[in-house]
């Protein structure tokens, strides 16, 4: 049985200007110990559909199984004890910790919060973690204001991680940091990975942070996952014709264009085009794609694509994928 | 690899040139500014032996109080406040027994009478023993109500910006239903009802000065309830209570310290109003009534009611300072642009 299983799920938000479906009838599972990669450009409902899981923004329809049980429409009450298992990564480092307090201060309150009886119990776990997330142990005594960007966001992963969670959501954790720190905080999440057995949700709108550790790939495009594969799979097959777009952005001087590069902005979640909701920016569209929208089907073992041409577009472009030459 | 030597100043302790089996290229270390320096778990620990932290501190911000005291106006505001309370404090050594006890002849103008050096009122009571016992009473309904309206405030307000919802709809109502009662009226038929003590003046005026604060309040924990670190805190499976009074409340400090000077403030006035309608506590003295008894004697002994008024004058300003300063002092970005 999967550690997450996720089918149907719909997010809405009531705004002035009528409802926006952010997250609109997803379906999707996490193995124990799998790092998913959720892509998508900004507004697609990548990060809601993140903070749905965590339950941080309450689902309007559909399931989410948490190893077992359902979760989506659980009491504060009730989900206190799935959130130590459920943990989030947050993608601003600033603001997502507590000006005013130390960071002992954040990392022993959701020890007290769940239970651990000790203070000098609470103390120790967070020196364990500072000092394992490679933070020096005079880190317990100081605020935030006195870190740096990537150094914050190491105390983020800590806090994530002091509960020993199952399932990680990290919501963008490296966007708003430097290239040079992004890496590190990326190999800390890989090596916390491997020695906690963790699994990630890892959302970003950049598919070069998430080739990197990223067992499978998933695309969303307007609160629909419309492309699903492993990673080698949707690198060297990618199917759908958003898919090859967002590969095709990827900069690299080795590789020629071979996608059409992708025109327009993302329509309005309020107001969802009929038909396939990629139809007024696909090069490929036809009259069936104004008319039908296209379920995510499997084309072949592993990989689900939601497009009505994903077989004669494959076809069409060869079996040059877009960014053959770039992998690793 | 960043050149330590460089960068750190000298702060940055020695460092492992490569981090083993790193899955990511080499670009692993921090880049590093001239004030704060990355410092991985191996680097602070070399052979076993502790080094010294490679995390510098920043420079630090000076206390809000030294910032205050760098603020003439806030420094002679608290020379002031300073002087009221060690004279209310000191006011049962100096002027032992009852202020409104008879204590000389009547109608001693100020500074005829070493023993009276501010003269004494129709009754022949000492005006400077009533102004130091007064500025005891006056400090404390002053304090105390304002206490009282903060408290009152910074409930119902942070629960109204918490919540938000129909909660929210319905305390913000409740809110506007005090502020659409004239304040003073609705003291004063309190006070009336009540008879005039100085529990029940902290009560009244205390509850006539909450929705100031409850508006501050909510404005604050409506913009914080969305922060990531509050989310975060969600996300961990944090109480409402311990969200609203240990994540939130003490991010919205400032502005609530700072209307509370100003809220002694108006407190100190507001009581000083009542007393001089004659809604003081009988037997206590504060500048108010000290005022008030003076009143009808205006014209020939103008003393009576100059001598407390200054000192309410002064205390009241003496708060204002300080509430200006400590404007200044908790949100610099707010002075600079001044």
């Amino acid at each position: 049985m999967s550690l997450l299983q996720v089918s149907g799920l719909h997010t809405r938000y009531e705004t002035n200007d009528g409802v926006l479906r952010a997250v609109d009838g997803v379906s999707f599972a996490i193995e124990a110990g799998e790092t998913v990669g959720l892509v998508g450009e900004s507004g697609c409902g990548k990060s809601t559909l993140g903070k749905t899981l965590v339950g941080l923004v309450p689902a309007s329809e559909g399931e989410v199984t948490f190893d077992g049980a359902e979760i989506s429409h659980l009491s504060p009450a009730a989900l206190k004890p799935v959130r130590r298992r459920l943990q989030m990564i947050f993608q601003d480092p600033f603001g997502s910790l507590n000006p005013r307090q130390s960071i002992g201060q954040i990392l022993t309150a959701p020890l007290a919060v769940h239970g651990v009886r000790s203070a000098a119990e609470r103390r120790a776990q967070a020196l364990a973690m500072v000092r394992r997330v490679g933070l020096p142990d005079d880190t317990l005594q100081r605020f935030p204001h006195e870190f740096s960007g990537g150094q914050r966001q190491r105390i983020g992963v800590a806090r994530a991680l002091i509960l020993a969670p199952q399932l990680v959501v990290c919501d963008e954790p490296v966007s708003a940091l430097d290239l040079s720190i992004q890496a590190q905080i990326l190999n800390l999440l890989v090596e916390m990975k491997s020695e906690l057995d963790l699994a990630y949700l890892f959302v970003s709108h950049d598919l070069s942070v998430v080739r990197y550790f990223a067992d499978r790939v998933l695309v969303m495009y307007l609160g629909r996952i419309v492309e699903s594969a492993t990673y080698d799979t949707i690198w060297s097959r990618p199917r759908h014709p958003y898919t090859r777009a967002l590969m095709e952005a990827v900069p690299d001087p080795l590789r020629r264009r071979t996608a059409a590069p992708l025109s327009g902005d993302l329509p309005s979640a309020r107001n969802v085009p009929s038909g396939c909701r990629f139809h007024p920016r696909c090069p490929f569209a036809t009259d069936l794609c104004r008319s039908a929208d296209p379920a995510l089907r499997s084309v072949e073992p592993g990989h689900e694509v939601a497009c009505h041409h994903a077989e004669a577009i494959f076809a069409a472009a060869g079996a040059t994928p877009p960014g053959a030459a770039t992998v690793h | 690899m960043v050149d330590t030597s460089l960068a750190g100043g000298g702060l940055a302790a020695a460092r492992p040139d490569q981090r083993p089996n790193a899955p990511v290229g080499s670009a692993d270390r921090e880049g590093s500014g001239p004030v704060l320096q990355i410092a991985s778990a191996q680097a602070a620990r070399v052979g076993g032996r502790e080094v010294p932290s490679a995390v510098a501190r920043p420079i630090a911000r000076p206390g809000t109080l030294r910032i205050l005291l760098r603020n003439p106006a806030a420094a002679v505001g608290l020379a002031i406040l300073f002087t009221v309370a060690v004279v209310a404090l000191l006011a049962p050594l100096v002027f032992p027994g009852d202020p409104l006890d008879i204590a000389g002849p009547a109608l001693l103008r100020p500074g005829t009478n070493a023993a009276f050096p501010f003269g004494t009122d129709s009754l022949g009571r000492n005006v400077a023993a009533g102004l130091a016992h007064g500025a005891r009473i006056t400090l404390t309904i002053g304090l105390a109500a304002a206490g009282l309206g903060l408290l009152i405030g910074v409930l119902v307000g942070s629960v109204a910006g918490y919540f938000g919802g129909r909660l929210d709809d319905l305390l913000v109502k409740l809110t506007e239903i005090f502020q659409t009662v004239p304040p003073f009226v609705l003291m004063i038929v309190l006070v009336a009802i009540f008879q005039p003590t100085v529990p029940t003046i902290i009560t009244a005026i205390g509850i006539v000065s909450w929705p100031g604060v409850a508006r501050v309040v909510r404005a604050e924990f409506r913009s914080l309830r969305n922060k990531d670190f509050v989310v975060a805190a969600r996300g961990l499976g944090f109480g409402h209570r311990r969200i609203i009074f240990r994540e939130i409340l003490p991010n919205a400090l400032p502005p609530i310290i700072v209307t509370a000077s100003v809220m002694v403030a108006g407190a100190i006035l507001a009581e000083s109003a009542m007393s001089f309608l004659g809604l003081s506590d009988a037997n206590a003295v504060s500048w108010g009534s000290m005022i008030g008894m003076g009143r009808e004697q205006i014209r020939t002994a103008w003393y009576l009611t100059a001598i407390p008024g200054i000192a309410i004058v002064l205390t009241v300003l003496a708060l204002n300072l300080i509430g200006d300063g400590l404007n200044d002092a908790l949100n610099p970005r707010l002075s600079r642009s001044r």
